[in-house]
C-alpha cells in the first residue's frame, strides 16, 4: 500500500482525483490545539510577521522611493494566486527561483533596494503577507520549460539518499508517514503552509530552512540558503504538492 | 597550541554542564504555592485548567484557566497563578484580575520542558483559594536543527 | 520596534464581558539556554502586561521564563464607558511598549 503510494506521488502528482488523493496536508498530523492555532487569525503567531509584511509592502524602498503598492497596489487583488505558482523560472535571471528570491530581484530591479538577507525577519514578513494572498487556493506549479528542469533534479534529490543516516526523503515521508520518530509523527511532506510559524523555532521561517533541519537530522552536508538544490528541491515539492490547498502562514510543531 | 585551546574549550564546557539548572522539584512547586497563598492549603474545586494531555511541542502549549464566580462582590477572583513542578523554574505567570474582568478565564501560551504536574491556584475576593492540577506529557521535536541561520 | 497586535471588538453594550486578545512579538529569552558558541544566552523576557481601561487596570500579568516566545493573553472584561483602553508590556533590558485601542460602548 505504500509502495503504491510512493509510485502515485513520483509518476501521477497531478492525475490524482480528489476523491482518491491519499495526500494529507502536515496540519493533519498535529494536535487539536496547534491546528486551532493555525486556523484562527487572532491565535496565530505568524500574524505578527504578516503585520510587519503589510507595513513593508506599503513603504518606500531603496533609490525608486518606490514601496511594493506603488507598482502592485492592493496585493490582496494583485498578488492573488502569485505564492502558489512558485517557484517560478525567471526568464531574465535564466534560473528557478522561490518566492523570497523573486521578492529580492524586485528589489533590486524595480526599486533600486538591496536584496534582503535571506531568513531575515523583514523578508520572511514579505513572503509570507505575499504567500497568505493564496491562502485556499490550489499549489499550481508552472508549466513551462525551466521550472520543470528545476523540479526534475528536485525530484531526483528527493529520492536520492544522504547523510550519515543514509535517508532519502522519500523513506520517511512517502513509505514512512503516520509512523513515529522521536515521539513526533511523521507528515508526508506537504509544503503549502510556508512560511510557517515553527513551535520550535518560536518563530517564522521558510521551507529552505526547515530542509536543511531535514538534512541536518541525517547528518548530511547541508547546502547554504539560497543554493540552487533547495530551489530545486522546492520545485519538486510544488509539483508534488499541485492542487493541494495553500495554508500559509501555516503553524506546525 | 591547538591542544591547549582545545583542552580549554572543553573545560568551558565542562563549567556549562555544572552550572545548567536542575530543574525545579515538587517541594519547590509547594513553597511557591504557599509563598502565592499566605500559607493557606487551596481547596480543590472552581478552577478549571484546559490543556492538552498529549503535547505537541513544549516551546508553546496554550493553556486556558477558567474560574467559576459570580463575578459580584466577593465572590470575585482577584488572582490566578499558575506554577509547574520540573522547568528550571516553577513559577509560570500571575494573573491579577477583580470585579471588572467579567468572566475569570484566561488563556496564553507556555513552554514545558518536560512531562510534569502543573498546578492553577485562583485566590478569590473573599480571601479563599482553589486550585486545579494537570499531568501533561510532553513529547520532544524530531530534526532539530544544529543552529538557527 | 516591537509588533503587537490586539484584537478585541470595537463597539459593545454597557455591561457586555468582552475577550481580548493580545499578541506581541519577542524572543523571552530564558537565560538557560547555550547560544551558538557555547554560552549562556543571558535572559532577556517581558516581566509584566498591564491592560488599562480609561487610566484604570482591569487586568494584570506577571510573566516568568515559561511563558511561550510571543506571548499570547487572552481575558475578559466588562465594556463599561466608551473610551481607550491602554496595553502596557514591560521586561528586561528595559523594554516597554505600549497599544491603544478605542472602544464605544451603547447604552444597554
Amino acid at each position: 500500500m505504500k509502495r503504491a503510494y510512493a509510485l502515485l506521488l513520483a509518476c501521477c502528482a497531478s492525475a490524482a482525483s480528489a476523491a482518491d488523493d491519499a495526500r494529507r496536508s502536515g496540519s493533519e498530523f498535529m494536535s487539536a490545539s496547534t491546528q486551532a492555532m493555525q486556523r484562527d487569525d487572532t491565535l496565530n503567531p505568524g500574524m505578527l510577521w504578516i503585520s510587519g509584511g503589510e507595513a513593508q509592502w506599503n513603504a518606500a524602498a531603496g533609490k525608486s522611493g518606490k514601496s511594493c503598492a506603488a507598482c502592485h497596489g492592493d496585493a490582496a487583488k494583485s498578488m492573488r494566486g502569485v505564492a502558489a505558482r512558485f517557484p517560478a523560472f525567471d526568464a531574465a535571471g535564466k534560473v528557478t527561483v522561490n518566492l523570497a528570491q523573486r521578492i529580492n530581484i524586485c528589489r533590486e530591479r524595480r526599486q533600486q533596494a538591496p536584496a534582503l538577507k535571506l531568513e531575515a525577519e523583514e523578508l520572511l514578513g514579505l513572503e509570507a503577507y505575499v504567500a497568505m494572498q493564496s491562502r485556499g487556493m490550489p499549489v499550481a506549479p508552472p508549466q513551462d520549460a525551466g521550472t520543470r528542469a528545476s523540479a526534475a533534479r528536485g525530484q531526483k534529490m528527493y529520492f536520492q539518499r544522504i547523510g550519515q543516516l543514509n535517508l532519502s526523503c522519500a523513506q520517511c515521508h512517502d513509505e514512512q508517514w503516520g509512523k513515529r520518530l522521536a515521539g513526533s509523527t511523521i507528515p508526508q511532506a506537504h509544503a503549502a503552509a510556508y512560511p510557517i510559524y515553527r513551535l520550535e523555532w518560536q518563530a517564522m521561517g521558510s521551507l529552505q530552512r526547515r530542509l536543511r533541519n531535514c538534512m541536518s537530522g541525517v547528518r548530511a552536508e547541508i547546502p547554504s540558503l539560497g543554493a540552487q538544490e533547495l530551489v530545486d528541491l522546492e520545485a519538486w515539492l510544488a509539483v508534488r504538492d499541485k492542487g493541494m490547498t495553500m495554508e500559509s502562514p501555516g503553524v506546525r510543531p | 597550541m591547538k591542544r591547549r585551546d582545545v583542552l580549554a574549550a572543553g573545560a568551558g564546557l565542562a563549567l556549562l554542564a555544572l552550572a545548567r539548572p536542575a530543574s525545579a522539584t515538587p517541594e519547590e512547586m509547594a513553597a511557591a504555592i504557599k509563598v502565592f497563598t499566605g500559607g493557606v492549603t487551596p481547596k480543590e474545586g472552581k478552577v478549571k485548567f484546559d490543556i492538552a494531555q498529549l503535547i505537541d511541542n513544549g516551546n508553546a502549549v496554550p493553556v486556558t484557566v477558567a474560574v467559576e464566580s459570580e463575578q459580584r462582590g466577593a465572590d470575585h477572583v482577584a488572582a490566578i497563578a499558575i506554577f509547574n513542578e520540573k522547568n528550571p523554574q516553577t513559577d509560570v505567570a500571575v494573573f491579577t484580575l477583580g470585579p471588572r474582568a467579567g468572566k475569570a478565564e484566561v488563556s496564553t501560551r507556555i513552554r514545558l520542558a518536560t512531562s510534569q504536574r502543573l498546578i492553577a491556584i485562583a485566590r478569590m475576593g473573599d480571601g479563599s483559594y482553589w486550585s486545579k492540577s494537570v499531568d501533561v506529557i510532553v513529547t520532544l521535536a524530531a530534526c532539530i536543527e544544529g543552529e538557527a541561520p | 520596534m516591537a509588533r503587537a497586535l490586539i484584537h478585541m471588538p470595537a463597539t459593545a453594550r454597557r455591561g457586555e464581558v468582552i475577550e481580548i486578545r493580545a499578541l506581541i512579538g519577542h524572543p523571552m529569552e530564558t537565560g538557560y539556554r547555550p547560544g551558538a558558541d557555547g554560552r549562556i544566552v543571558p535572559r532577556d523576557i517581558i516581566r509584566s502586561f498591564v491592560c488599562r481601561y480609561n487610566g484604570e487596570q482591569v487586568f494584570g500579568a506577571e510573566l516568568h521564563q515559561a511563558i511561550s516566545a510571543n506571548p499570547y493573553i487572552a481575558f475578559f472584561t466588562i465594556a463599561t464607558e466608551s473610551g481607550t483602553l491602554e496595553f502596557t508590556w514591560e521586561g528586561d533590558n528595559r523594554f516597554a511598549h505600549s497599544e491603544k485601542m478605542t472602544l464605544t460602548v451603547s447604552a444597554a
